[in-house]
């Protein structure tokens, strides 16, 4: 088992839900199949899905809802 | 009780521009800053600066008690709210009145019966003021909107009571459309504004946006004439004039004095701005809503009269009288402002952050930009895209056209993409250049006309 850890594609504000209240996207050790929504990224009020680009187990996040990213800033770590 | 010291509770362009009247008046700023805009211009040219929270806005610029506290414990006795943010939040306000402190804008109660849509039409109507033919306030259900609909007539817009900024809007051209819109709009107002409210609206399929810029003292009220702002795109104003050409001046007197009796119905205190849509093929106009803040656009009303509308609305909340009576106020030539966004035009108008590399501001005769931008300036992804707002004055509108062309020639703005593409290019058009558009003109012409990189 191989341990990655995904960086942030573009700088916002990252978000873990589609929605305030909503579940969100993935909890910790949820799996991740290519082209799922792992979270959103907003850029001056549009929103960017971030989508996963490699399979896997996601083990933890690196930044908290609604916590400011920088373009690659790690993101979460995925385990495969 | 003349403001000594203010808290500047916005960020960007409009902070720089709190910070500039003030300093001219002899009033010392307290500029708020988020954890991401430390380095901003008004930060660096105001007295002091005062955090209030991490980049995300929800946590800063909006976080009502945040604001307060740092207003408070920065000796400030008045609070300047600009545009957007907590500009038309009437807890808000009522939050710094109830503090001792000095809102610089209208009572909380005048911001909570403008800032409700329908209440609004409403009061408009009392005053004499014609509406676009609607539900008479809220509908409640869709058995209720189905009424109002067939009274108004079809298509019908459906707003969200609680709503502003064009979001929430949705067009139903028949009653099928109508009973699958009306709880999509219901819940989608619930979710952003917290108030699930509607209202109705026939949709007048060409109008062209203009609106009345007028100042109160809470006694009596003028008004500074009109501008106009139909070319749009998502509902989001690009490019702004005044005054607004397609008016007779029959037209333009009876708009504008109509705003005033609306002003003066509510008692309004403060720069406001009461939007219209107006329907050039039959001389029509109608009040859609009124604005209890600055706007993003007032430079080109204060280039036609001459007069500093963000100085009048300190002064105005420092407890001086109106300084102007309605004869004071003659326009003067013609003012056109184009907006600088950090977006790229030849990819969907994808926001784009960045650092500026190199900047080159246009200057010379009637000339004016109103910007936070400096070399070197890491411009935040958190934020509005609102760069810098291009603003030329000139004796006619040919001529403001030409000075725009040669200002957009001297603006050079490097490290990012910018809109100012688009404004050459619609700057170009043979439409633009007669005036001959409307409020849904310009995503056609951008579907006709995709700008390259």
């Amino acid at each position: 088992m191989a341990l990655k850890t995904i960086q942030a594609p573009i700088p916002g504000t990252f978000y873990r839900a589609a929605n305030p209240g909503d579940p969100p996207f993935k909890a910790e050790n949820d799996a991740v199949a290519v082209g799922d929504t792992v979270g959103l990224i907003e850029v001056m009020k549009t929103f960017t899905p971030v989508l996963a680009e490699e399979a896997g187990t996601l083990r933890a996040f690196h930044v908290e809802n609604e916590d400011a990213v920088m373009a690659g800033q790690p993101l979460y770590d995925l385990e495969f | 009780m003349a403001i000594r010291r203010i808290f500047v509770a916005n960020r960007g362009e409009i902070a720089l521009r709190i910070v500039r009247a003030a300093r001219e008046l002899g009033i010392a700023t307290v500029q708020a800053v988020s954890a991401a805009d430390r380095e901003m211009l008004p930060a660096r040219l105001a007295d002091a600066v005062a955090p209030i929270g991490p980049a995300h806005a929800g946590k800063s610029y909006l976080n009502k008690e945040a604001v307060l506290r740092a207003a408070l414990e920065s000796g400030c006795d008045a609070v300047h709210p600009g545009y957007g943010f907590l500009s038309e939040n009437a807890d808000f306000a009522g939050l710094v009145e109830e503090a001792g402190l000095t809102f610089i804008g209208p009572t909380p109660e005048t911001i909570r019966q403008m800032g409700d849509k329908a209440t609004a039409r409403s009061v408009a109507a009392q005053a004499g003021v014609p509406t676009v033919p609607g539900s008479e306030g809220r509908i409640e259900g869709l058995d209720e909107a189905r009424a109002a609909a067939a009274a108004i007539g079809f298509p019908v817009m459906i707003k969200a009571a609680a709503g502003g900024g064009g979001r929430g809007i949705r067009v139903a051209r028949g009653p099928d459309e109508l009973a699958a819109l009306v709880p999509q709009a219901a819940a989608e107002a619930k979710a952003a504004f917290g108030d699930g409210g509607l209202y109705l609206e026939r949709f007048v399929g060409r109008a062209r946006h203009v609106e009345v810029q007028v100042l109160g003292d809470g006694r009596d009220a003028i008004h500074l004439f009109e501008r106009e702002c139909s070319l749009q795109r998502r509902r989001q104003k690009v490019w702004e004039e005044a005054p607004a050409a397609c008016l007779s001046p029959e037209t333009r007197e009876a708009l504008c004095t109509s705003a005033v009796r609306l002003a003066k119905a509510v008692g309004y205190r403060g720069a406001g701005t009461l939007e219209y849509l107006y329907d050039a093929g039959t001389g029509a106009f109608f009040f859609i809503e009124m604005n209890t803040r600055i706007q993003v656009e007032h430079p080109v009303t204060e280039m036609i009269t001459g007069i500093d509308l963000v100085r009048e609305m300190i002064r105005i909340a420092g407890g001086e009288p109106l300084r102007l009576s309605q004869g004071d106020v003659r326009p003067r030539g013609h003012a056109i402002e184009v907006r600088i966004n950090a977006e790229d035009p030849s990819r969907g108008f994808q926001p784009a952050p960045g650092t500026i590399t190199a900047l080159s501001l246009p200057g010379g005769p009637g000339v004016r930009v109103d910007t936070m931008l400096y070399p070197g300036y890491a411009v935040p992804p958190f934020y509005d895209s609102l760069l810098a707002k291009l603003v030329v004055h000139d004796e006619t509108r040919e001529a403001a056209l030409a000075r725009l062309g040669r200002a957009l020639g001297e603006l050079a703005v490097e490290g990012l993409p910018t809109t100012a593409a688009l404004h050459r290019a619609l700057l170009a058009d043979p439409a633009v250049r007669a005036g001959d558009v409307h409020t849904r003109w310009l995503e056609a012409w951008l579907d006709a006309h995709p700008l390259t990189p």
